[in-house]
């Protein structure tokens, strides 16, 4: 058990170390640099301002300057922002992202899996047909739709919530539900699907001819398999939720840290589009971890001496 | 029984009226609700580059002078003097000029302060403004060829700022309210490199109307009002709270239902109905030219009459109309707005070069174009117009391409890159055709024709003129009316040249909710609540 996590440890550290470096030799590669802003800046003072921020040293310096920083979890000045450093910028976003993005993981768990196991309980009756009209809306509205609807008709017409920001418990409505809408709804699919193919299975004919209590085959026979491809789903999809969504920080004026995705590359914000690079990589590789220890919690059959995918 | 108890409840009922005056405690300050739009990447004046970072510049410092609607009036100068050969400018600083933190604001400041922005080792964005100050050895300076110390500025005394100019410089006085001017103070801009003070409500000490009390990144930051300012008595307003929220239509939202005061950004769907029945909207003019670019060392664009023939295929009209956004049909490259020696707009006195704000000069286009060689377009090559992504950039490109193909015959592709793509192919001179646009840094037309001298780093077209140069040369050395007979000569030439093909003029957008009262702006765009108030 220990060796498993002490190998499967090693690896995240080397597999977020490998996109690190990936992505500083790539965003390097494209043309333009953090000081081509709106007015361009005489050739002059571009080398002064290179010199100052040392990219205009060799690129594979800089590479091992910046690696070097980071084993030290310092993440270097925001070239977009600058005066202020990329860890400050994620101590005050990441917080404020995270928790609307627990707050959506938390509505996925506690809404759409149990809709999708009552659907698929109550296959081909209106209320199945209802929730699957429901995820298939959720699924194809595209989250800044769902989002400036919202606003323009919650916040703006009804005058319900507030326009922007999270400074009401009710102003967390609308970016859990845009940034929620679309996992929810294939949660709510997936588990249905994943159900019903469990009900299938001739194990669950046992145990009913076996006269367990019908509430004994789903709870604790059916759900526990059904549930293996939805924490598959699950476990990215967090890291994701957790890291923000441009798109509905954006719309929504939250102060997090999903605009940094979209908005450092524009900028060619070279050291903050590493940090939140490699933010997302260290989450998504844990949330993989945990997946798979919740695996063997989950199925009996998987052990981790059998580890050989 | 009952009887009791309905008393109990009647009571109950009007306890929230005990507390109904408490609302009015809070108004007892006046408060502006204000959107800026985008977190500034600095506050810092002398880092600063960007119009987000100005607004806040213009209300939490001031310069030496302050600049509203085109009228110099004093700042933290109270008066100055220009000697007779217009080279050396002495201001009074204020004896009552203080800080935020309650410490005196001396000429040794302003010392400083440009003394630092100039340093390459400061790495400001914008020192490459002061080739266009004409102060002795700044732009050597700014550039790392010359010493700092050799800056032609000094402080004889607490109260004294003495300036030494190359030559006569017109708009020197009217560029020291620009911000990068602004005087910063010493121990606070040590205390938090590259403008980190400027943004921590501890350490930024500033010298204008309001100062700063809070910041939160990403979300906003607010000012108050600053008891130590000169004209402190002046100032009505107690805090103005300023949020960053980029996205246009969710602050539109909000301005709707009241949260906002003002916002500087409207969404451009709304500015078509906002300009027919909302009040509450302005447009004001912004002194900038929307263009395109000519490759000029390209061979298909060597005749002249071919760009001629193109410039005047366009309707102006017709592209402002269809952008909906106030923008005026240029002709020339200097907008209007800038007055010359008589007191002129020298955008109206300049006149048309015999372009039109229409589609009138589409018959003489044609014959210019059949003169060339290329009667109805035919046999002319096929190029590629470019432009950054952006849908008002495609939007008149498709407009443009349309109008030359129907009016002239000739056919283009239309190709777009994204912004440091695109700013990086345009200098490497590495296309046709491509979109550029300018706009004023100080208030002179030279701030928009002295792009086009040889070698400027603006210079896309790759245009060179001996002639243009000796007159943009002699308009940088001269004052009155040699400075503008030589910057209306100037324009002559280049729209005789025609290395661009000029558009339309921008406009700034806002939108003032009806309690806002005087509040005003810059001429180069900078917000103004320096005496503004709020009635609600």
């Amino acid at each position: 058990m220990k060796n498993y996590f002490l190998k499967r440890f090693i690896y995240s550290l080397l597999t977020i170390i490998l996109i690190a470096t990936v992505t500083f030799f790539m965003m390097h590669s494209i043309p333009g640099g953090p000081f081509t802003r709106e007015k361009p800046v005489p050739p002059e003072i571009l080398k002064a301002l290179n010199e100052k921020y040392h990219l205009d040293d060799p690129l594979i310096i800089q590479y091992f300057d910046y690696m070097k920083g980071l084993f030290t979890f310092d993440m270097g000045p925001s070239f977009s922002k600058i005066g202020t450093s990329v860890n400050d910028l994620i101590k005050a976003g990441f917080p404020i992202t995270a928790f609307v993005g627990f707050l959506a993981v938390l509505l996925i768990i506690i809404l759409g899996v149990p809709v999708g196991i009552i659907s698929a309980l109550r296959q081909n009756r209106p209320i199945d047909y209802f929730v699957m009209f429901m995820a298939t809306l959720g699924v194809t509205i595209p989250s800044f739709v769902l989002a400036t609807l919202y606003i323009y008709f919650i916040a703006g017409k009804l005058d319900l919530v507030p326009p922007f920001g999270l400074s009401t418990p009710v102003s967390y409505i609308g970016p859990v539900l845009a940034l929620s809408g679309y996992s929810l709804s294939f949660v709510a699919r997936l588990t249905r699907s994943s159900m019903l193919e469990v009900l299938r299975q001739d194990y669950i004919r046992t145990a009913r001819a076996n006269g367990l209590k019908e509430l004994s085959v789903i709870g604790k026979h059916a759900m526990k398999n059904a549930l293996i491809p939805v924490v598959t789903y699950l476990g990215p999809t967090i890291a994701a939720l957790m890291t923000g969504s441009f798109v509905v920080e954006r719309i929504f004026a939250i102060p997090g840290i999903g605009r940094y995705f979209v908005e450092s590359v524009s900028n060619r914000d070279y050291t903050v589009i590493m940090g939140v690079t490699v933010l997302y990589a260290a989450f998504y590789v844990m949330m993989i971890l945990l997946v798979d220890i919740l695996y063997a919690v989950i199925d009996p059959r998987i052990k981790f001496e059998k580890e050989s995918n | 029984m009952k009887k009791v108890l309905l008393m109990i409840l009647v009571s109950l009922l009007l306890v929230p009226f005990v507390f109904a005056n408490g609302g009015k405690e809070e108004e007892s300050k006046m408060v502006l609700n204000w959107n800026l739009g985008a977190d500034p990447k600095t506050i810092d004046p002398g880092l600063n580059g960007a119009s987000d970072g100005a607004h806040i510049d213009n209300n939490m410092f001031e310069g030496l002078v302050r600049e509203q609607a085109g009228k110099i009036i004093p700042g933290i100068a109270e008066s100055w003097n220009i000697s007779d050969d217009g080279k050396t400018v002495t201001f009074k600083i204020r004896k009552d000029a203080k800080w935020s933190d309650g410490s005196n604001l001396t000429a040794h400041d302003f010392v400083y302060a440009w003394k630092r922005a100039i340093d390459p080792a400061t790495g400001s964005e914008y020192s490459w403004i002061w080739e266009y100050t004409n102060v002795v050895g700044a732009m050597e300076a700014a550039y790392g060829d010359g010493p700092v110390d050799a800056v032609g500025v000094e402080a004889p005394d607490d109260y004294t700022l003495v300036v030494h100019l190359k030559n006569p410089t017109d708009y020197f006085v009217s560029l020291m309210s620009f911000f990068h001017f602004m005087p910063v103070k010493q121990s606070s801009v040590e205390a938090g490199p590259d403008g980190a003070w400027a943004k921590d409500p501890e350490l930024a000490v500033s010298d204008g109307p309001y100062r700063l009390t809070s910041y939160t990144i990403g979300d906003g930051l607010t000012l108050e009002k600053n008891p130590y300012y000169w004209n402190a008595d002046n100032v009505k307003i107690d805090v103005i709270n300023v949020k960053f929220i980029d996205e246009a239509s969710t602050a539109y939202t909000a301005y709707k239902s009241g949260e906002f005061d003002f916002l500087n950004d409207v969404p451009p769907s709304e500015v078509p109905r906002l300009i027919a029945e909302d009040p509450e909207f302005y447009i004001f003019p912004l002194l900038g030219t929307y263009y395109y670019n000519f490759n000029m060392n390209l061979d298909m664009w060597k005749d002249v009459r071919v760009r001629r023939a193109m410039a005047l295929a366009i309707d102006r009209e017709k592209i402002c109309e269809v952008l909906a956004g106030g923008q005026v049909p240029a002709v020339g490259f200097v907008p209007p707005g800038f007055v010359d020696n008589e007191g002129r707009d020298f955008f109206e006195t300049a006149g048309t070069y015999g372009f039109y704000k229409d589609s009138s000069g589409v018959a003489e286009a044609k014959k210019l174009m059949a003169e060339a060689g290329y009667p109805d377009g035919k046999g002319f090559p096929k190029f590629t117009l470019l432009y950054n992504t952006s849908e008002g950039h495609k939007l008149v490109a498709e407009m443009v391409q349309e109008m030359w193909k129907t009016n002239l015959g000739i056919e283009c592709d239309l190709e777009n890159q994204e912004w440091a793509v695109f700013q990086d192919t345009r200098s490497q001179g590495d296309y046709e055709l491509a979109r550029g646009g300018w706009i004023t840094d100080f208030l002179d037309p030279m701030g928009l024709l002295a792009i086009f001298v040889t070698g400027n780093a603006y210079n896309d077209p790759k245009y060179s003129n001996p002639e243009y140069d000796a007159l943009l040369d002699k308009a940088n050395k001269t004052t009155g009316k040699e400075h503008y007979d030589a910057l209306y000569a100037a324009q002559d030439i280049l729209m005789k040249d025609l290395p661009v093909i000029t558009v339309y003029h921008y406009t700034d957008t806002y939108l003032s909710s009806p309690p806002v009262k005087n509040w005003t702006r810059s001429q180069l765009g900078a917000l103004d609540f320096s005496s503004a108030y709020v009635e609600r």
